[in-house]
């Protein structure tokens, strides 16, 4: 769910400009005056300049009528394009999916006329079919052999498992777990940690194992080892289970039963309950929040080992943060969501959603005021940390009346840096021990 | 990935062609010209003669899925024939859905932004200031519009989908313990070295 905020715009850029280069690159080979021998010098992509990309550019829109063995379309209205709300080389994007020729290989039906079509092509000009078989290189090129490589594995599991998001959910249990009463136990911590860490993992290779071919329409998904046939599902099962049950089990037997049903549960609530609902309904958002809140509680009671009003704080305060985090994310999504057929908020309720955004962001003032309160931390605390959530509300009353991309955008990289940054402030205003009683004896 | 000289290039394509729409069972020498097992995609590819994995392609220009290129071992057992007729379905299956739906949502939105150009056109409001184009917040309402218009549809398929995902997954287990099978029990001339799908 959390993606870095490098990865995120440089991803969606990535994946039109490279779609759009490698097509305007096999156009631009076609219409090069070239002999028959000079088809098979191989065009190296890594000196694509963007003076490249300009010139190709330039090229597809000259030479649109001009293709030797594609039947094209004029389009009737290729004004309708400049009014798409996507950068330039997304509308060249747009209107080179729409002006396909070649036999569309989405519809078996029409197979046999595209078997037709490709024998017709062969019996013309000797240079026609070289052109054909240089644009087929070009396009076997990117066929690759689905062949586990042992070498390449641990990057596949670690992308399978979402790993950055794995790292964000085991510091919220740690933060969870150094923020409960009573002494620090070490064996205890680093068990919680595995213990939590293993069980993430575990959802999130399920979570990719069911969204295949959703994760492949959407652009921020599109690169996942299940979508680029890196793994078999076979696989990812068997990763799932064999992070799984050794999770839970050294939850449940290193820890204590608590933290290990509630690391169950996450895991059942995460792939059973908020990966299917995210089709069916908006509620998904909030299932998603208890998702993201459990975690911080894990820790508490891994320390603890029983649920107080602390444990239930630190996930109301993770439960709030979700908001502001998902629903600004989604934001910029909304074309994405709804041909995907994913509900949320932001295509079916806009309003909602930056409501419940803005409400969370003053909740999460609400909550660190009552940190204090509930003997988590020192009346510092909610003075500290004032700053940063009021800046958050800030930008969340910003999307809450702007309600563009680049509010949502603002405050979903804020939010990025708002939660470590709120639990280290909750670390470091920690109740002392001895000050105010302790919720309950610690436990390893 | 294979680097295939461009020389042989020129020859395989067009027999592999000609054997595609055949859908016969090619003699085992002929390794690289196997059927194209109606991936529908009439792409020519073929893999390398030593090959003996699936080959996965680049996303389709519609349905953005993967096409997969199934190899068929030269003793393939039932089991394993049925694995591979059911990934190949359910690819041919999502292709068609997803190829459709993309080209639905594109031919839809054009006609959106066309018709409220024109709606606009014929009330002038003092717009963004920039040129004629339909912001966010207008598309919005198409999308959401578009969501709720495919939901049942998404319903049927999310439900189809799982079930799918399901079943290969687990013949996929069934074929790789079948497999496990084969090569521990003392069977003679049990050399062939497959790897799991």
């Amino acid at each position: 769910m959390a993606a870095s905020p490098h990865t995120l715009s440089s991803r969606l850029l990535t994946g039109r400009v490279g779609g759009c280069v490698r097509y305007l690159e096999r156009r631009a080979m076609q219409e090069s005056p070239h002999t028959f021998v000079h088809l098979f010098r191989s065009v190296s992509k890594q000196w694509i300049t963007f003076q490249h990309l300009t010139f190709l550019r330039r090229m597809y829109v000259t030479q649109l009528n001009r293709s030797l063995n594609q039947q094209v379309k004029r389009k009737p209205e290729p004004v309708a394009s400049p009014f798409l709300e996507k950068t330039p080389l997304g509308q060249a994007k747009a209107e080179i999916c729409e002006m396909r020729p070649l036999p569309p290989p989405s519809l078996p039906l029409s197979r046999k006329s595209g078997e037709k079509e490709l024998l017709e092509l062969e019996s013309a000009s000797i240079v026609e079919g070289s052109l054909d078989v240089e644009t087929e290189t070009k396009d076997e090129k990117h066929w690759k052999e689905m062949k586990l490589h042992l070498d390449d594995l641990p990057g596949i599991l670690a992308r399978l498992s979402k790993i950055k998001l794995t790292a964000l959910v085991v510091s919220t249990t740690s933060a969870g777990f150094a923020l409960a009463p009573g002494p620090f136990d070490w064996s205890c911590f680093l068990l919680t940690s595995l213990g939590t860490g293993l069980a993430s993992c575990a959802a999130n290779s399920i979570n990719q194992f069911f969204e295949v071919p959703f994760d492949s329409n959407m652009n921020r998904t599109k690169n996942r080892p299940l979508v680029r046939g890196q793994i078999s599902p076979l696989l990812a099962v068997t990763f799932a289970t064999c992070c799984a049950v050794p999770g839970i089990a050294l939850l449940t037997w290193g820890v204590n039963p608590l933290t290990g049903a509630l690391g169950a549960f996450n895991i059942f609530l995460y792939t059973c309950c908020y990966t299917p609902l995210k089709r069916i309904s908006i509620a998904n958002t909030w299932v998603g929040a208890v998702v993201g809140a459990v975690p911080p509680v894990m820790g508490w009671t891994a320390a603890t080992g029983s649920l107080d009003a602390g444990a239930f704080l630190l996930g109301g305060i993770l439960y709030s943060w979700q908001f502001p985090h998902f629903n600004a994310l989604s934001w910029g999504l909304r074309e994405d969501y709804s041909r995907g057929g994913y509900c949320m908020m932001s295509v079916t309720h806009p309003a909602l959603c930056r409501r419940v955004a803005l409400r969370h962001c003053l909740a999460l003032i609400a909550l660190s005021a009552a940190a204090p309160a509930l003997q988590v931390t020192t009346w510092a605390f909610p003075v500290v940390s004032l700053p940063i959530n009021l800046y958050i509300s800030y930008l969340g009353f910003r999307f809450y009346t702007d309600a563009d991309r680049k509010s949502s955008r603002k405050l979903f990289f804020c939010s990025l840096w708002h939660l470590p940054l709120l639990l280290l402030l909750l670390l470091t205003c920690k109740r002392p021990p001895g000050a105010g009683g302790a919720a309950g004896e610690p436990r390893g | 990935m294979a680097a295939l000289r461009p020389s042989r290039r020129v020859l395989v394509p067009p027999l592999c062609r000609a054997f595609a729409g055949s859908g016969c069972q090619l003699a085992p020498e002929r390794g690289a010209e196997r059927r194209d097992t109606a991936s529908g995609r009439v792409s020519g590819f073929c893999p390398p003669r030593k090959s003996c994995h699936d080959w996965i392609g680049p996303p389709d220009k519609h349905s953005n899925l993967r096409p997969v290129h199934f190899y068929v071992p030269k003793n393939e057992s039932p089991l394993e024939q049925k694995l591979r007729q059911l990934r190949q379905e359910t690819q041919e299956w999502n292709q068609q859905f997803w190829a459709k739906q993309n080209l639905t949502f594109r031919k839809e939105k054009e006609e959106f932004i066309r018709s409220r150009l024109k709606a606009r056109g014929l009330d002038p409001r003092a717009g963004s200031g920039q040129k004629a184009t339909l912001d966010a917040e207008e598309m919005a309402d198409f999308y959401k519009e578009f969501l709720s218009k495919n939901f049942l549809k998404h319903m049927y398929y999310n439900r189809d989908w799982y079930q799918r995902n399901f079943a290969i997954t687990f013949c996929m287990g069934r074929v790789a313990l079948e497999r496990v099978w084969n090569k521990l029990r003392p069977k003679p001339k049990e050399t062939a070295w497959r790897s799991p799908p």
